[in-house]
């Protein structure tokens, strides 16, 4: 599978995005910290990580015998040139702010 | 001490060499790092200072190790902004593997930035700025062409 389809096959997944965003939270966790955050059996949360890294979504580093894992933005801001910011970035950004208002979300 | 920690990965169709070239030469820096470049003799111990296109100081440092074209090791500070500089030296890490069995060529760059303190604002600050240069990087040594011309993204 090529990067792209890798890329969007980890990210169609609300576990993996879930992951994604526990690290964004709190980047460097090992394994088990991860696994206190999800529902899932450590396997699972495993294997997606295993296809998070596949995807350059998650780096991993050692620290002694610990595993810990990093969020890893840059194949996102790839996305974000290739498939976003060409596409008339101020139309997209009214109508964003618009759905917030509407929305209203306060973030 | 609890500590501050951004890794951020790519993959470039390069070699090894142009790679470490891109990072290490202020003509090739300029082109991608939105015209900012870095002056520094790249030899551990010889100091190291990311300058603005108009010659203004950004951060200074110094060359912790240089292993061309694998390991680059640069202890780095803010300069300009007191808050940030309040926050010392941070230590980034460039590393660059080659990838086994692809055709053509392609090369893994992992940056490892840290701090020795908690919620840096200076990381942050910094990160904010990496996957952009990476993009730029990458479509300047795959394409020959940026992708991004200001750092002024939305």
């Amino acid at each position: 599978m090529n990067q792209p389809d890798l890329l969007f096959k980890a990210l169609a997944d609300p576990s993996r995005r879930a992951l994604l965003d526990l690290l964004y939270a709190n980047d460097g966790q090992r394994l088990s910290e991860l696994c206190r955050h999800l529902d899932m059996t450590r396997q699972s949360v495993s294997q997606h990580l295993e296809l998070l890294q596949a995807a350059n979504l998650v780096a991993t580093r050692r620290r002694g015998r610990e595993k810990l894992h990093f969020l890893n933005p840059v194949p996102l801001q790839d996305i974000y040139e290739r498939w976003i910011s060409k596409f008339e970035r101020p139309r997209l950004k009214a109508l964003h702010d618009l759905k917030r208002r509407l929305e209203g979300t306060h973030k | 001490m609890s500590k501050s920690t951004f890794v951020y990965v790519t993959f470039i169709r390069t070699i090894p060499e142009h790679l470490w070239s891109a990072l290490t030469t202020p003509q090739f820096n300029e082109q991608y790092w939105f015209g900012m470049r870095c002056e520094s003799a790249w030899t551990r111990g010889s100091p190291w200072k990311l300058l603005y296109g108009d010659g203004r100081v950004a951060d200074i440092g110094q060359i912790v190790e240089a292993d061309p074209p694998r390991r680059l090791v640069i202890k780095w500070r803010n300069e300009w902004n007191p808050e940030l500089k309040a926050e010392g030296d941070s230590l980034c890490t460039f590393e660059i593997e080659t990838v086994p069995d692809v055709s053509p060529a392609a090369v893994k760059l992992s940056i490892t930035h840290s701090i020795e303190q908690a919620e840096s604002k200076f990381i942050h600050a910094v990160s904010g700025g990496w996957p952009r240069i990476l993009s730029n990087l990458k479509s300047l040594l795959e394409t020959g062409t940026i992708a991004l011309k200001s750092s002024k993204a939305a």
